[in-house]
């Protein structure tokens, strides 16, 4: 973020941190790193997460789930616009972050829109998600049977280095039905992450449902890969080499996974990375009298 | 066997509405699948003879007369007068002004005389003349009474007056057995065959029948599969055993044999005699006759070779 | 005059084996022909006696390979490129021709499986046709089906299934794969493939074209063959979840598809205004139905305090009427265990059971002496921390909890990793929304059990796998939107 200082003025620098449980801690460890731009200027030390903040995040995120998978999806709906306004208010600061990370200022901003406007998308997909992906079944014999989606639970994501619009092209779509999210954050770039963990906290989403972590992927993404209490991972973000061991740390307990696909972020999302992390719930029940 | 004091209408309205209730669905499944028992060889035996000794040979028409009667309990006494080792049927049932016709023709037999009353089929009648009806079908020597229950007080709620009626008429009775008849193809819901099938039971009922053969639906597996769970929860509960009936719409062996599947798999084997287990039907009989022959036999049999009476 | 309970011991009523013709020995049935296999072969036997049925051939690394390559060519060249109506005709045409064999399938498949006739004559084979039937009629619907608008095949599908519903199972899943327009090479399990054998010859009945559906046979190695193959595009599991997590494990890092239809333990749960009689049907159902051999089986009883104990005395006295004994008799109830290791694994189970405490009872039952068999068991006083009440233990043993508060139960039924189905038995329709919402299952049953229809989706959250069988579901995982 460019500092605003004037002769006479020193700039009072944002501290980047960790984004858990609605609060945002320093990493456990301690440990930071140096976040440049594309010319290699030093521009922010972030956040290093460590396995253990990697672990609070979970915890975090498993706490929040039944509250915002018992929320109504109207009310999950109403949060998610929230955030697009509270993004769009800060629009210009977040044109500023993204040219920082080298973005020229058309693409900055056409990226920004693209991310305010991603959030409505997704906003509006709540209370219609199960009407399109649910059903009413005819089962031959007297009972009436229905199939519903849920949300899966912990999603552990990998955010793509599309450092904003990206982001929210991943944790959009598996929080709107309900899930809760732990993402780690475009490593060159995480700065943009933080600071819409800001908008997240000022948008009336509960603590824990989005938990943003910065850091080494490398680091972070096998432990949360592994970790059992974790349902889900989209590798969105994860280096092709290192595909093959998530996928297989993931068949620990059976993560639903979602594999990179080369997903253009411009493009229009369908539902697809809303289903990838649904479950289908279908309940019987006899009819008489 | 004792009858209870009612409390109040309000405590028994409690105590039925607090029974646990019947999935129809799982209901009628239990008792398909009961359906689907095959009983073969010497099981089917045994099991024909038992359904011909538990059958109240029953009718119960306007045009009933003393001859018509009386041609019945012959048949009643002796099924198959071909074959000495057909057992009797279990009863003879007819209209409370022919018992006594039924009674001569009986003596010595062993086949009991019922006699429906209260007001047969309707139960549409001044409590007075319900148990007129009663008494008199006693005196003239009926063994058993099938009595029906008010259907109209039941279902409009006023389970005191139902339970005061048949209690009334177990007075009336004397020793003769009440055999109290829901008419469950009135009562519209399996929650209401329990109901009125406990309501019976506690008001002095010695058996629990389905139908009077007047209204359709009349005895279904269904039905009866409630009406023996309730005959076995009641006497867990209480101690006394209490018999069930269903009749009409029983025509074939194959139904007569579900039957007795039903009761062996739901109230027990206790209740596979006639002293707790009747089939109200007539043509029934002649359908247990002809299978009986062609296991003898070997070949099929036709109506011919059997009484139509 | 005394009760006469002896008429109802019911004399035997056999179905006849007549109508079965098993051969001494079976192939591979590779694009179209039944084949020699290059594994040992090994022999499927019947687990009511024990008895040897045949020996079947054993598929090794290249028979996958030419079944895999004749399911490739098939795909490319006739099935692939066919149109949807006819690819429905000739799933039409199987299912009628499943209608018509119906008596000679369900024979086999008792006799093979261990099953009773009364299941495989009314639950299974019905079912069979009926999910072809099903999924016939998606074949030129697929484009409005919610897929994309114009979804296509995935390619070609290798499909490992077990072998407590080993027909049903082939049913699940190549009827929505040939819909879609997919081929199969379809591995049954070893213990009992004699009907995935037959099927193979209704295929030939119904002229469906060589190498749509290819039948291997074989134990793990070839089952591992089949999914490590690279010419699969997507695998299609039902089994362990041991298995399925090594599966997983084997397509990482690949572009295969995979759904996973793993264990389960379920919670029944019982409230205490449920319709106790229905309720105990559906205990009984839900855990002693094709012997407890079910994934989805109700094997948890989770019941309110305030009714445990008449809940019980109803559950054990209708438990005393099972009728357990030769799985061709048409009054069997509860058949044969499907193999000695699952008979020495439900014994293992059980020994721990009452090592760890709980009280386990089982109504008088006489077992035959030769064959594979286990009484109708449950243990009650067991706690959640049992094996018994952790484990699937996939038999006929049914673990007794209680619970106080309907949140309690919520609880406990959600404490698994499995989460594939679950029962709920209350008269209050608001209860049971309230719970069905909040189990974490797949699958819900309120006031009946273990229910299946191809309309219906069917598959398990977490440990219990991942993907939808059946209903408009099913199809997600034989396309490629």
């Amino acid at each position: 973020m460019p500092e605003k200082a004037g002769p006479g003025r020193l700039a009072v620098r944002k501290t980047y941190k960790l984004f858990i449980g609605g609060a945002f801690p320093r990493s456990e460890s301690g440990r930071s790193y140096v976040v440049t731009d594309a010319k290699g200027r030093f521009v922010a030390n972030a956040a290093r997460a460590s396995r253990k903040d990697a672990r609070d995040a979970v915890v975090a995120a498993r706490k929040a789930f039944p509250g915002w998978s018992g929320r109504t999806a109207y009310n999950r709906g109403q949060i998610l616009y929230r955030v697009a306004e509270m993004l769009e208010g800060r629009r210009d600061q977040f044109i500023a972050e993204l040219r920082g990370t080298g973005l020229p200022k058309p693409q900055a901003t056409a990226e920004v829109d693209a991310a305010v406007d991603r959030w409505v998308w997704y906003a509006g997909w709540a209370d219609k998600l199960a009407a399109v992906a649910g059903s009413a079944n005819p089962v031959s014999g007297p009972f009436f049977n229905f199939s519903t989606p849920e949300p899966t639970g912990v999603v552990a994501a990998v955010a793509p280095d599309s450092p904003l619009l990206g982001l929210v092209s991943v944790v959009a779509p598996a929080i709107v039905s309900g899930n809760t999210a732990v993402v780690v954050a475009s490593e060159p770039a995480p700065l943009p992450a933080i600071t819409l963990a800001e908008v997240l906290a000022t948008s009336d989403l509960p603590g824990g449902v989005i938990n943003i972590l910065t850091g080494h992927r490398a680091e972070l993404a096998p432990w949360l890969a592994t970790h059992m209490d974790v349902n889900a991972v989209d590798l969105a973000g994860a280096a092709p080499e290192d595909v093959p061991d998530l996928e297989d740390k993931a068949a620990g307990n059976l993560k639903r996974v979602l594999r990179p696909d080369g997903a253009d972020w411009t493009a229009e999302p369908g539902t697809a990375r809303m289903t990838a992390f649904l479950e289908t719930k279908t309940v019987w029940h006899p009819v008489g009298v | 066997m004792s009858t209870e004091t009612l409390n109040s209408a309000a405590e028994l309205r409690a105590f039925l509405h607090g029974l646990p209730g019947v999935d129809q669905v799982g209901a009628d499944e239990r008792a398909a699948r009961l359906a689907t028992r095959s009983i073969k060889t010497t099981a089917k035996a045994e099991a024909i003879d038992l359904a011909i000794s538990m059958v109240d040979l029953t009718t119960l028409e306007g045009a009933d007369t003393p001859g018509k009667v009386r041609a019945l309990c012959a048949k009643a006494a002796h099924p198959d007068p071909s074959d000495a080792s057909v057992p009797r049927v279990a009863a003879v049932c007819v209209y409370s002004d022919l018992v006594d016709v039924a009674v001569r023709s009986l003596a010595g037999t062993g086949v009991g005389v019922a006699s429906v009353a209260t007001s047969f089929p309707s139960g549409r009648a001044p409590l007075e003349a319900k148990l007129a009806d009663t008494r008199a079908a006693v005196a003239a020597g009926a063994s058993e009474i099938d009595m029906v229950i008010d259907r109209g007080a039941f279902l409009s709620g006023d389970y005191a007056k139902v339970f005061e009626e048949i209690t009334a008429v177990k007075q009336a009775c004397g020793d003769a057995h009440l055999k109290v008849i829901l008419e469950t193809g009135e009562l519209a819901t399996y929650d209401n065959v329990r109901r009125a099938s406990w309501l019976a039971m506690r008001a002095g009922a010695d058996f629990i029948k389905t139908s009077t053969g007047k209204v359709s639906p009349a005895a279904t597996l269904p039905v009866t599969l409630v009406m023996l769970e309730a005959v076995r929860d009641y006497r867990a509960a209480t101690g006394r055993q209490v018999g069930v009936k269903p009749a009409g719409g029983i025509r074939t062996t194959k139904d007569a044999i579900r039957y007795l599947v039903l009761v062996n798999e739901t109230a027990g084997p206790d209740w596979l005699a006639p002293e707790w287990f009747r089939l109200g039907a007539s043509s029934v009989l002649n359908d247990l006759l002809m299978q009986r022959r062609k296991m003898a036999t070997g070949v099929y049999s036709g109506p011919d070779y059997f009484t139509l009476d | 005059m005394a009760s006469k309970s002896t008429i109802f011991e019911y004399a035997p009523a056999p179905e006849s084996r007549a109508v079965v013709d098993i051969r001494a020995s079976y192939g591979l049935f590779v694009d179209g022909e039944f084949t020699d296999g290059h594994g040992e072969p090994f022999k499927s036997i019947n687990p009511a006696d024990e008895s040897v049925l045949a020996d079947i051939a054993c598929a090794d690394e290249t028979d996958v390979d030419r079944a895999v390559s004749a399911a490739r060519t098939a795909f490319d060249k006739v099935w692939g490129p066919m149109p949807g109506r006819e690819r429905a005709k000739y799933l039409y045409r199987i299912a009628r021709i499943i209608q018509e064999r119906s008596r000679e399938l369900a024979v086999l498949e008792s006799i093979d499986n261990g099953k009773p006739i009364r299941e495989s004559r009314d639950v299974d084979v019905p079912l069979v046709a009926a999910w072809f039937f099903y999924y016939a009629g998606w074949a030129d619907k697929l484009r409005h089906a919610g897929f994309g608008a114009d979804p296509k095949p995935v390619g070609v599908a290798g499909q490992v299934i077990p072998w407590n519903f080993p027909l049903l199972m082939l049913a699940w899943k190549i009827a929505p794969a040939l819909a879609c327009g997919n081929t199969v090479v379809l591995k049954p399990a070893e213990t009992t493939p004699l009907t995935a054998l037959l099927f193979a010859d209704i295929c030939r009945q119904a002229e469906l074209p060589p190498g749509v559906v290819n039948i291997i046979t074989g134990a793990g190695e070839t089952g591992r063959a089949l999914v490590r193959h690279r010419g699969i595009d997507k695998i299609a599991f039902t089994g362990s979840t041991e298995v399925g997590r090594q599966i997983a494990r084997s397509v990482a890092g690949t572009d295969k598809k995979l759904t996973l239809e793993l264990g389960g333990k379920a919670a029944n749960i019982v409230f205490d205004d449920a319709a106790l009689d229905q309720a105990v049907e559906g205990i009984v159902n839900g855990i002693f139905f094709n012997q407890g051999h079910v994934c989805c089986a109700g094997s948890r009883l989770l019941v309110q305090e305030s009714v445990a104990e008449d809940v019980l005395e109803r559950l054990k006295t209708r438990m005393a009427t099972l009728r357990v004994g030769d799985p061709l008799d048409k009054n069997t109830d509860v058949g044969a265990i499907n193999s000695a290791a699952q008979l020495a694994k439900i014994e293992e189970f059980s020994a721990a059971g009452e090592e760890e405490g709980a009280t386990r009872w089982s109504p008088p039952c006489d077992l035959p002496a030769q064959g594979f068999w286990f009484a109708p068991t449950i243990f009650t006083g067991v706690a959640q921390s049992h094996r018994i009440a952790r484990e699937e233990i996939f038999g006929p043993v049914l673990s007794v909890l209680t619970f106080r508060t309907p949140e309690e139960a919520v609880t406990k039924a959600n404490n698994t990793p499995y989460g594939l189905s679950a029962g709920i038995w209350t008269e209050k329709g608001s209860q049971i929304l309230w719970t069905a919402q909040r189990l974490r299952a797949g699958v819900v049953w309120a006031n009946t059990f273990n229910k299946f229809d191809p309309a219906s989706p069917f598959g398990g959250y977490k440990e219990s796998g991942f993907g939808r069988e059946g209903g408009r579901h099913g199809l997600e995982a034989y396309l490629n939107a």
